[in-house]
């Protein structure tokens, strides 16, 4: 197994005929999409292998067929998003320098605005290139030359500066990461997925991958469903979806609408969540109206893949206790540094998350600086070159042998000597009944800690004093502020930088 | 008919909302700005909008938005 399509070409021959993804619009198989693909892929054959190809379509089943397009070229792929500002996608296009754009009609004009008049011959239309006979010689003389450390996507991050990165993945980290979530979790054809991350997003990897690997189904659900919640959970049991990996925005949705008691999902059984700190008030939510569900609470960046760190909720928690992020997943090894960064953590003590194994990317596209300031030689072998990925995350080993994260490097702050975790305060005024959601932000010139929250109450001295009871005296915030909606960005995470722009002026 | 109208002129500045009627397949209102709506009218209106509430067709037109508020408030008396 050196290549991820040999899971899709696998799964086409074992179900040909079985739906393999749904969109708005439209269902496809298998068959049909290995076969869109391959078909797309001959119009890549001019471009050469192992080069960037940008796909410019929305969420939906043809940006699929367009990926695994560019892989079957022996390229690898960078999903775009389209609706993100096109200054953003410039600065990304020019990081990336695509040997190709991917395109459909919907987007063509976009396409050739980015890429300007010089570059014309760069678009590949879908609704043309689907057309094509597929050219068998041409894949085969590709797949003969593809080894499994060749990139398979670049994905954009947004950094901590607001510039996007481009984490470079391999199909060996694909296949190790999918291989231990699909077994972790025990995905099979009976697995039906209600997918709510973007494609452009590492989250979307697990269920993407899982679905090609395993035979299973992968219905994206459509954006405006997490608006009109009583519509998403109607869709969840009319697609029979069964499993969900969801950011706990998401989750929270649902709990802070109290849908459950005007409608039931029928047929989920495992809930996974990522991407954020999983406030336990929602994840109680969920398990009083869905008890038997299995929930986990999986950890990690897009540079270990997705993951490199997850929890089976197995016990009960308080509203107001923090979640674990539980153990290293099988076949990749999580650790903590010491804050010097050259000792492992002792029991009980705080430490940085490193990384080590085949779920590691390569690093940052045409970023090299950037790429050595967190993948580092692993300080605790002199011996020989060995690798580590630098998380940026704070976690301490629990008495029964959990990681229990803390914060963000970054999001811990000093004040008068004492060391304050802004997720603590977070957690805190999350906590408090009627508070939908909570950010907690330090504004640094001003030395002051703000509390910015969404609810239904209206006097903000009332949250502050809740939130002051709960945490130690010196992490008492100097302000709470009440808006109407807190802002999420892309992936549907609490959009902390326009927090910080607005009330913090940074 | 006017606070609503205030308040739609506040969460989404520079529409004429009188006379519309697709408000939400337009695109004039999204997911997030209903959500802030809601909020809004939850406070000016002392109501408690439902999750039941929240269908696309309570949302659509001035007019539908303010015959949602008025069921709440007639429930309420």
């Amino acid at each position: 197994m050196k290549n991820i399509l040999e899971y899709l070409e696998h799964t086409a021959e074992n179900h040909p005929d079985k739906i393999g993804f749904t969109d708005e619009q439209r269902d496809v198989t298998f068959f049909e999409l290995m076969q869109n693909a391959q078909r797309i892929a001959g119009s890549l054959a001019r471009i050469g292998c192992r080069k960037p190809v940008a796909v410019l379509i929305d969420r939906n089943v043809r940006c699929i067929e367009a990926m695994f397009a560019a892989v079957y070229a022996g390229n690898f792929y960078v999903v775009i998003d389209v609706h993100s500002p096109e200054t953003r996608i410039h600065s990304i296009l020019e990081t990336l320098h695509p040997a190709a754009i991917i395109t459909d009609n919907e987007w063509l004009p976009l396409a050739k605005k980015l890429a300007g008049a010089s570059f014309a011959e760069m678009i590949i239309l879908y609704e043309d290139a689907v057309l094509r006979e597929i050219n068998r010689d041409h894949l085969m003389r590709i797949r003969g030359q593809m080894i499994d450390t060749d990139p398979l996507y670049v994905l954009f991050t947004s950094g901590s500066s607001g510039m996007p990165k481009g984490t470079v993945l391999s199909h060996r980290s694909v296949i190790s990461y999918t291989t231990w979530v699909s077994e972790q979790f025990e995905f099979g054809a009976d697995t039906v997925f209600g997918s709510q991350t973007p494609l452009y997003f590492s989250m979307s990897v697990t269920d993407l991958f899982s679905t090609i690997k395993c035979g299973s189904t992968y219905h994206m659900i459509p954006k405006t469903y997490f608006t009109f919640p009583i519509k998403l959970v109607e869709f969840l049991n009319e697609r029979k979806i069964n499993t969900i990996y969801w950011v706990p925005s998401a989750l929270a949705i649902v709990s802070n609408w109290n849908v459950f008691d005007f409608a039931r999902p029928e047929h989920l059984q495992k809930i996974l969540f990522a991407g954020e700190v999983m406030p336990v008030k929602h994840l109680n939510y969920w398990r009083r109206y869905l008890p038997d569900c299995l929930y986990a609470n999986l950890f990690g960046p897009t540079e270990t893949t997705d993951i490199c760190s997850f929890y089976v909720v197995d016990r009960n928690f308080a509203d107001s206790d923090s979640l674990p992020i539980g153990r290293a997943c099988d076949n990749c090894d999580t650790f903590l540094l010491t804050e010097e960064g050259i000792r492992a953590s002792r029991a009980g003590e705080e430490g940085e998350i490193v990384v080590r194994g085949s779920f590691l990317a390569d690093g940052y596209y045409n970023e090299p600086e950037k790429t050595a300031a967190v993948f580092t030689q692993n300080p605790l072998n002199t011996a020989f070159p060995e690798r580590i990925y630098r998380t940026g995350d704070l976690a301490r080993l629990n008495e029964k042998g959990e990681f229990i994260y803390i914060s963000r490097k970054d999001f811990q702050i000093k004040r008068m000597g004492y060391r304050i975790e802004l997720g603590e305060i977070e957690a805190a005024a999350g906590s408090i009944e009627k508070v939908k959601s909570a950010a907690a932000l330090y504004d640094a010139d001003a030395g002051r800690i703000l509390v910015i929250y969404e609810g239904s109450i209206k006097d903000t001295d009332e949250v502050l004093q809740q939130t002051a009871d709960k945490v130690p005296p010196y992490m008492r915030p100097d302000e709470v502020i009440r808006i109407k909606q807190m802002p999420y960005n892309a992936n549907g995470k609490i959009d902390r930088q326009r927090l910080l722009k607005e009330y913090c002026g940074a | 008919m006017e606070e609503l109208l205030q308040i739609l002129r506040k969460v989404k500045p520079g529409v004429d909302f009188e006379g519309k009627t697709d408000l939400f397949e337009s695109g004039v209102l999204d997911s997030m700005t209903i959500v802030m709506l809601a909020a809004e009218i939850n406070d000016e209106f002392d109501i408690d909008i439902q999750v039941t509430d929240i269908v696309p067709e309570n949302f659509n037109s001035a007019e539908s938005i303010l015959a949602m508020i008025r069921r709440h408030q007639e429930e309420d008396d």
